[in-house]
């Protein structure tokens, strides 16, 4: 077989960039076990806030690290106005219109992207770009250590949200039963923009630690859009808890797929075990069923 | 009867078409806007009609194109012999999402993404393996012949997708009318109470998505005899299966002309904002977003809803 070495240092790489995946899962899986939407919009949204990072950086010289706090409250600004001026006014009550409507925006975003950007893949270079960790034998990018580290934090703070806030009952509350909700006086309509807010949040900070070590251009949210599907179905539709293991799998997954099968074949593995779950499990590896 | 007499009026327009209009542009305008309309007709049947909403139409598109391009650059078949074998492989990968997908009960959104995660399955399949390819894709050789479905002027090509675009309109006529089109729009409606009086539902559906496929791989196969070239991107991409859905949507879900008066609207908003932008990329697309963002908020049955005859 391969070099146990290489296996720890992949297994490794797959673990950061899984923290990351769960970061941008854990913000789908939020919108959906809110607002039981699917947000197709949401990898054309992480494209576009990997754009604010690059620019900030380039026009700016802000460190993408430090971007941090902006690019949270612009992602959230446009999530809860997105949601309050389109993706709310355009549902009529029908989940397939909802679907409709964010593949729309998704598709404006993107090309949108590429009349203004051109398709050109576009990186940042930082001081700290090819740094490498050594970590118990393996070396490790110093990017992918703050993405995972980072992604955690953020994962902490939005859980922590959720369970202690005022806000994080009243969205736990819309999540599980509206109508009760509306009734004992909760504006469930700010409630679901602010959801929606918070979910493109999530992509706000990914972005901060996802470009670093990563690329941009137009289309780089198609990639993530399936592998963060893939990961909030594995996690059962609205689990917090099954969205970071499901990101943590997926990554690892996607890392020794690579490895065995080569860049073209390794990602298959990711649509195979998707299209699985959804067949055989759809209520999510972890049966946490809303 | 209206809807046949509407087909026939139509299909002798365009026959006559070559003789009074030569522009090269126009006429090309016209064969792509009704091989759009194929594809959003084959959308149509399964999402319209069915009310099965695939974001993964690409992998029926994928399927014919490479299923002509293999027969002929690798086993050496004729276009006209392979265009059957084409359009059965797609009827093929249909009842395979669809045995798939229907048989553990997936709809709405999930099946939604499991046909999008199948196009990206076969988008990668095409990318990997050498007899498609692989990355560079397929190009076919110029031949310039009737006899291969290469034809020296676009008369040839527009009487060739004129047939399969009046084709996908007589199964569509076929739905409003025929008792197994009353099952399809019964299960699109309520699945329970469909189930209830009788109706096999999986059985339905399945055939609703082999229909589908077979038209949507004939959308393909008609591609590749028009650009002589496929690659995994092309074929397996999303881009095709958000046209298909868009000029069903635009036009009118679950009607007979809608997908072709979609297409029409598609092409006359995309040559229209590519005028005003000079040929911008991805400005077409922008507008075909904010279109279909506006057709879902304000307009939900296309515009078919704007003649009020209620389906």
């Amino acid at each position: 077989m391969l070099d146990p070495w290489i296996l720890f240092a992949s297994v490794l790489n797959g673990l950061t960039t899984g923290a990351v995946y769960a970061l941008i899962a854990l913000g789908l899986t939020l919108i959906y076990g809110v607002l039981h939407i699917i947000n197709f919009a949401h990898g054309a949204a992480l494209m576009m806030a990997l754009y604010g990072v690059y620019f900030l950086h380039r026009e700016a010289g802000i460190d993408p690290y430090l971007a941090l706090p902006v690019m949270i409250v612009l992602m959230f600004a446009a999530g809860y106005l997105l949601y309050r001026f389109v993706i709310g006014k355009a549902s009529h009550g029908r989940d397939e219109n909802i679907l409709l409507v964010t593949l729309g925006v998704a598709i404006v975003l993107e090309n949108l992207a590429l009349f203004l950007w051109r398709s050109d893949t576009r990186t940042i270079e930082t001081a700290y770009t090819f740094t490498m960790v050594p970590i118990g034998g393996a070396l490790i990018a110093l990017p992918k250590l703050v993405a995972f580290a980072g992604a955690l934090a953020a994962t902490g703070v939005l859980l922590a949200i959720i369970a202690r806030t005022d806000l994080g009952r009243a969205i736990r509350a819309c999540a599980k039963e509206r109508q009760g909700a509306r009734l004992v006086g909760i504006d469930v309509e700010h409630v679901f923009a602010m959801s929606f807010g918070i979910g493109l949040a999530c992509l706000g900070a990914a972005a901060c630690f996802l470009l670093p070590a990563y690329y941009v251009n137009p289309q780089v949210g198609n990639g993530f859009v399936l592998i963060a599907f893939t990961i909030v179905v594995l996690g059962g539709m609205g689990s917090f808890a099954g969205a970071l293991a499901g990101g943590f799998l997926i990554g690892v997954v996607e890392s020794l797929g690579g490895l065995w099968l080569g860049e073209s074949l390794g990602q298959i593995g990711i649509f195979l075990i998707f299209i699985a779950v959804l067949l055989f499990r759809p209520q999510g590896l972890f049966g946490a069923r809303a | 009867m209206r809807d046949l007499v509407l087909i026939a009026l139509f299909t002798v327009a365009v026959l006559l078409l070559p003789l009074f209009v030569t522009s090269g542009f126009l006429l090309n305008l016209v064969v792509m806007t009704l091989y759009l309309a194929l594809l959003g007709q084959a959308w149509n049947i399964l999402g319209g009609f069915g009310g099965q909403f695939s974001f993964g139409h690409a992998v029926f598109f994928g399927t014919g194109a490479y299923a002509m391009a293999v027969l002929q650059v690798k086993l050496g078949l004729n276009a006209w012999a392979a265009l059957p074998a084409a359009l059965a492989l797609g009827a093929a990968v249909g009842l395979l999402v669809g045995a798939l997908s229907f048989r553990y009960g997936l709809k709405g959104s999930y099946f939604a993404l499991v046909t999008l995660a199948f196009a990206e399955v076969f988008r990668i399949l095409a990318n990997t393996f050498q007899f498609t390819g692989a990355g560079v894709g397929i190009q076919i050789p110029l031949r310039d012949s009737a006899a291969d479905m290469q034809f020296s002027g676009r008369a040839g090509f527009l009487y060739t997708i004129l047939a399969l675009c009046v084709a996908g309109q007589l199964v569509a006529v076929w739905l409003r009318h025929s008792r197994y089109g009353a099952w399809l729009q019964a299960v699109r409606d309520n699945e329970e109470s469909a189930a209830a009086l009788g109706v096999d539902v999986f059985r339905v559906k399945l055939v609703a998505i082999a229909i589908s496929g077979a038209l949507m791989s004939a959308g393909g196969a008609f591609y590749l005899q028009y650009f002589r070239y496929v690659d995994p991107h092309i074929a397996y991409g999303p881009a095709i299966s958000v046209e298909a859905l868009l000029a069903a949507i635009v036009g009118g879900m679950g009607t007979v002309f809608g997908p072709l008066l979609g297409a029409a609207a598609l092409h006359a908003v995309g040559e229209g904002t590519r005028g005003l932008m000079e040929n911008a990329p991805g400005v077409n697309l922008v507008a075909y977003g904010v279109l279909l963002v506006l057709i879902v908020m304000f307009l939900p049955r296309g515009i078919m809803g704007l003649f009020g005859r209620k389906n």
